[in-house]
């Protein structure tokens, strides 16, 4: 189950998002995507998760080429991504947004849902046990019926990885999971980001707190202006002095 | 005690029939349950996938004609009608789905006002099938034949009132059913957010078609009901008035909601009527407007979910 992406190249008119990037995300790791703000972090998700296709280049997943794939398609292959901005069903509670995110583990049509009731409510017990399974691995057990938009902004942010989880990722896809958060609940997602992992499932992050990433990942990966510029062990990269210069600008410490 | 309450509900609706002598009164109750099942058709549309539907007059039509064409050219049974004044409609539901891939809010709007404008034209102009602006008198009414009995007709309004009663039933339990499953909650996530959705791996252009089409042959069903029950169809059954109306009912009756269509199209269907009844046409309208803008105002949400709310409050 590696990703693959090569020679991703995506051009918006003029404007190069993304220029002959190449990298590859292994199993069972944590591995982080770093870069200024406009860097590409984000359009690089987008090609993965086929939410934008790239001007050239290809993405594949376990040797299966998934270039040009919709959106959904790549979620059922078990790539789940979730976004920058905070992004859960609005209008559901907490338990019937994780239930929404069990789709792909359901399996009762519209046939089925017409004519068979015992198979219905089967299936409606089975996810509904998933999802309170869900709920707690996040920790949002307390505030299961409560609707999305009364949560806490960190708590939102919580529903949407409970909400990603319930896709039943191989590969999950965190769009800076930590943005915006206290110091407390970055620890939080953090330790949750760790206990993921011991899940089986691959994290590939995209975060913008050095901190953050440097504790939980495998291997960084810079990217500036569109283009890979390291590619290697936390400890490495911060000594890079191209990500030094390029990232946090000259004359300033890597860790800051 | 509200089990009381919809259990004395019940008897009402089932015995009306037997103590509405009225039949002016009757004739609006069986139009008040046809209404009710295009209303929760809309409202699946509407109410859970989030796309306005303001073609929905055109499946009632389409499904009015095919029956009375099937029945009065072929002499087919009108059971064999109705079914495909529903399947017929739904077939063109899902041609509406497939073409709307992309197309969303405002888009989504244009494509099904568009369609609808095309159908009706068809209707007027296609006199060698349609008889054009004349329409197709005749349609004949529905008959039970049991084996062994004597063919019982629903030509009467009592008996009708019963195949509508029994079909605004099936039309609500068809939508419970969907809506209670995995197939609901797709739905519902592309009205509250569609990127999401995709991102979780719900295939939107599969459930919007899928949405168009139950909900196209439902409406469609609607107009076969509304065929036999008239016995004449002309291309009066595509009036934008008939969409308009719909509308109406879902927002007002509360949409995403299935007691509010219901009771949008009971509602919206008795209180022309009784307005009707109660001042000159001058003042109908006018009273009916200040009516409808009066529920959107204060509830604006809809009838059905500020009685919940108000409901649990209290």
């Amino acid at each position: 189950m590696t990703l693959e992406a090569r020679e991703l190249t995506v051009r918006f008119g003029g404007v190069a998002a993304l220029t002959g990037v190449s990298f590859v995300v292994a199993p069972g790791t944590v591995t982080s995507l770093i870069g200024p703000n406009g860097a590409g972090k984000t359009t690089a998700f987008n090609v993965i998760t086929g939410f934008q296709r790239p001007t050239q280049g290809t993405v594949s997943h376990d040797g299966q080429p998934i270039t040009g794939w919709r959106p959904h398609r790549i979620a059922a292959r078990g790539l789940v991504r979730t976004f920058q901005k905070t992004s859960v069903f609005p209008g559901l509670t907490v338990r019937e947004n994780v239930l929404t995110g069990l789709h792909l583990r359901g399996r009762v049509g519209v046939v089925a849902a017409l004519l068979t009731r015992g198979r219905v409510r089967e299936e409606e017990r089975r996810l509904g046990a998933e999802a309170d399974r869900v709920i707690d691995f996040v920790g949002l057990g307390a505030r299961r019926h409560d609707a999305a938009p009364a949560l806490s902004y960190g708590d939102q942010r919580l529903l949407e990885l409970a909400v990603a989880l319930a896709a039943k990722p191989r590969l999950l896809l965190l769009d800076e999971p930590a943005s915006g958060m206290t110091a407390s609940e970055k620890r939080a997602v953090a330790a949750l980001i760790s206990k993921i992992r011991e899940e089986g499932i691959t994290v590939f992050l995209v975060e913008h707190d050095m901190r953050l990433v440097m504790g939980i990942s495998d291997r960084v990966l810079v990217l500036n202006y569109g283009r890979l510029i390291a590619d290697g062990d936390p400890a490495a990269v911060q000594r890079d002095p191209e990500v030094i210069r390029a990232y946090l600008g000259s004359g300033a410490h890597a860790d800051a | 005690m509200s089990r009381i309450a919809l259990g004395l509900g019940l008897i009402v609706i089932v015995t009306a029939p037997l103590w509405v002598w009225n039949p002016y009164h009757l004739h609006t109750l069986i139009m008040a349950g046809i209404f009710a099942v295009l209303a929760l058709s809309l409202n699946l549309l509407l109410g859970y996938t989030g796309q306005l539907s303001l073609g929905h007059a055109a499946f009632f039509g389409i499904g009015a004609y095919a029956t009375a064409l099937l029945t009065v050219k072929l002499e087919w049974s009108p059971w064999i009608g109705l079914l495909a004044s529903a399947v017929l409609p739904a077939a063109a539901g899902f041609v509406i789905g497939r073409l709307a891939l992309k197309l969303r809010g405002a888009y989504f709007v244009l494509l099904t006002i568009s369609f609808a404008g095309c159908v009706s034209l068809v209707s007027v102009n296609w006199m060698d099938l349609t008889n054009g602006p004349l329409g197709i008198p005749g349609v004949p009414s529905v008959e039970i034949a049991l084996p062994g009995l004597a063919a019982v007709s629903l030509r009467t309004k009592a008996a009708y009132y019963y195949l509508v009663l029994g079909s605004v039933a099936l039309s609500y339990l068809v939508c419970l059913a969907l809506i209670r499953s995995r197939v609901g909650r797709a739905l519902v996530a592309l009205r509250e957010n569609e990127t999401l959705a995709a991102a979780v791996g719900i295939d939107a252009t599969h459930y919007l078609v899928l949405a168009a089409l139950i909900s196209a042959g439902m409406a469609g069903f609607a107009g076969g009901l509304y065929a036999h029950y008239t016995r004449f169809v002309s291309p009066e059954v595509f009036l934008f008035t008939y969409t308009v109306t719909m509308v109406i009912m879902v927002v007002a009756g509360g949409k995403g909601t299935l007691a509010g269509p219901v009771v949008g199209a009971v509602l919206f269907t008795v209180l022309p009527e009784a307005l009707r009844a109660a001042t000159s046409w001058q003042w109908q309208m006018l009273l009916y407007g200040v009516l409808l803008i009066g529920v959107l105002f204060f509830m604006p949400e809809g009838i059905v979910p500020a009685m919940r709310r108000r409901w649990r409050a209290s």
